[in-house]
């Protein structure tokens, strides 16, 4: 069903990433982005897995629901994969299928770029999952400080994506909500050629623009009332402060990208094409 | 002919940290031509109970029997079933999308596969019963007022000429003449065409006045399911579950522990008015 879209979302646990300062699993996120940009190598691969892994029994969010939040990209993958695999001409050939022929660098390049986009998306997934939507903001926010100098409106930024990432489930209710509404009315979502399927989405899209654009309305002037300015002389209730186990998770960090860089450079582990 | 439930359970988001079990065991059957009402604080699960009625939620556990059929069978027709099931969300207002009213209101019927003709006479029988003014079917469906907006989106599933019509708070946030317009042209709906009519509300009077027989939800599973008098007698039990007995219920029982020999038995405010009326006269 719909609901089951979960990329971006925050699931609610006990662990010490959900501990962790949302600045530290920024940082970390992008470096581990990065850091699956830097080998070309299955030792490589190899240790950032073992990582990943870590990471997510750390995380204490269940496997399957991890899983189930790469649904939605599986057509991105496949396209990815197709492409890699019957585009590129060098190497060996391994196998022909009609008129297109596999190398083993493709074959290579296709795993390869497959395992780095499932990582990717489960990496920057285990951050929001551990991340209220309000932590968040508020690490961008001192992240991006900075800019504030070259009059970049940070807390204004940082507002609109935490509102984004708050009304994605609230949207996704409300579609849910209409969808049922019309079904109950003999619309038929499922059925028919692809015009006919885009006229169908025309019940569910008129209400949701409608909604979206009252709840906008709505929280608009929520926040007025509440006298929200912006970002001019606001202070924070609780100003994030680095603990003991924010600095030994930058230590984590540090020790994973060496071991990274270096197993995945230096050591000779090759099985196959591989 | 009728619905039947068995054995019904319905879990949310099963096995994550969102995992809510909003059916317990649910074991009812809703004859055909009643009028019931379905009660409970929020939270209760009415409205995920109601949406089983007509398919759009598929049970994690149980059967579902509509005219002894089972609807979870292979192959079932789902399309019939939501034909003859007429289902108004909460707050439907929500779900207009055309650029005119009556465009709207032809939704249903036209998905029905019915002739423009046949789609347009439905749905002016049915926005005259929800008694929107005809100066208004040409106007977009946003303009209206929330009670006019109400009454269309109710018209929408009334022009389906559902067997069965299943309203989920259709007063929720309307003022009170709008309110009792609104269940007034159900009841007599009712009256009229024998429909079965499941009505789900927050109000003890309004489901008091009206209906056979209430089912009470509490935490998901059925507390009550029994005639409006036998269920109101739980009077202290229901103020437990977060409710509360019509205020008739509370002036009658008060009445007798006073020592005047009222039956506490009724529900409306006009049936006390007789009953207190007909045990002065005897006192006399
Ligand atoms: N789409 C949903 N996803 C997860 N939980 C839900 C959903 N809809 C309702 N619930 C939960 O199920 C329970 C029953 O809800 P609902 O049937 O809407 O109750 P009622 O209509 O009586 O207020 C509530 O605890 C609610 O939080
Ligand atoms: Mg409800």
């Amino acid at each position: 069903m719909i609901r089951d879209i979960t990329i971006g979302q925050y699931y609610p646990a006990k662990s010490i990433l959900h501990r962790l300062d949302p600045r530290v699993k920024l940082v970390s996120t992008l470096l581990y982005l990065i850091s699956l940009f830097l080998f070309r190598s299955i030792a490589g691969y190899l240790v950032a897995t073992v990582f990943l892994i870590g990471i997510i029994r750390a995380s204490r969010v269940p496997f399957g629901y991890i899983v189930k939040g790469l649904k939605p990209v599986i057509m991105l993958l496949m396209i990815t994969v197709v492409f890699n695999l019957f585009l590129k001409k060098d190497g060996e050939i391994l196998f022909t299928v009609w008129k297109l022929s596999v190398t083993t660098v493709g074959l290579r390049n296709a795993v390869y770029m497959a395992v780095r986009l499932v990582y990717l998306i489960i990496g920057s997934s285990l951050m929001t999952f551990t991340t209220t939507p309000n932590e968040l903001t508020d690490g961008i926010e001192a992240l991006l400080h900075p800019l504030n100098k070259i009059h970049v409106p940070v807390h204004e930024v940082a507002m609109m994506m935490s509102i984004a990432l708050r009304f994605i489930p609230i949207l996704l209710e409300e579609t849910d909500k209409i969808m049922k509404a019309q079904q109950a009315r003999g619309a038929d979502f499922e059925s028919g050629n692809i015009i006919q399927r885009a006229k169908a989405m025309i019940p569910i899209l008129v209400p949701l623009f409608v909604s979206a654009f009252r709840r906008a309305y709505d929280l608009a002037m929520a926040m007025e009332a509440r006298c929200y300015r912006g970002g001019e002389g606001r202070t924070k209730m609780k100003p994030l402060r680095y603990k003991g186990r924010d600095r030994a998770a930058y230590g984590v960090m540090a020790v994973y990208l060496v071991a990274v860089v270096f197993v995945g450079r230096y050591v000779p582990l090759k099985v196959w094409i591989f | 002919m009728s619905i039947r439930l068995e054995h019904l359970n319905y879990i949310y988001s099963p096995k994550t940290a969102y995992e809510k079990h909003a059916l317990r065991d649910i074991c009812l059957e809703i004859p055909d031509g009643e009028f019931v009402g379905v009660i409970g604080h929020t939270g209760s699960g009415k409205s995920t109970l109601i949406q089983h009625f007509n398919g759009l939620i598929k049970a994690t556990d149980g059967k579902l029997f509509y005219n002894e059929e089972n609807i979870y069978e292979p192959g079932y027709n789902m399309k019939n079933l939501r034909n003859e099931v007429g289902l108004v969300f909460q707050y439907p207002e929500h779900q207009l999308f055309e650029v005119d009213v009556m465009s709207d209101v032809c939704f249903g019927p036209k998905n029905q596969g019915l002739s423009l003709e046949e789609c347009e006479a439905r749905a002016r029988d049915a926005l005259k019963l929800v008694g929107l003014k005809e100066k208004y079917y040409r106007s977009s469906p946003f303009e209206l007022s929330g009670g006019q907006k109400r009454r269309a989106a109710i018209a929408g599933v009334l022009a389906m000429r559902p067997k069965v019509l299943v309203l989920d708070e259709p007063t929720a946030g309307l003022d009170p003449k709008g309110r009792d317009d609104i269940l007034e042209q159900v009841a007599f709906l009712h009256r009229q065409t024998s429909m079965t009519v499941i009505l789900v509300s927050h109000s003890m009077e309004d489901i008091a006045r009206y209906a056979d027989r209430i089912i009470v939800m509490n935490h998901g599973e059925v507390m009550y399911n029994d005639a409006p008098k036998a269920v109101f007698a739980h009077y202290m039990e229901l103020e437990q579950a977060g409710l509360a007995a019509p205020q008739v219920t509370y002036i009658m029982h008060d009445l007798k522990e006073q020592g005047i020999p009222v039956d506490t038995g009724v529900t409306t405010v006009s049936e006390a008015a007789d009953e207190i009326m007909k045990v002065l006269e005897k006192i006399r």
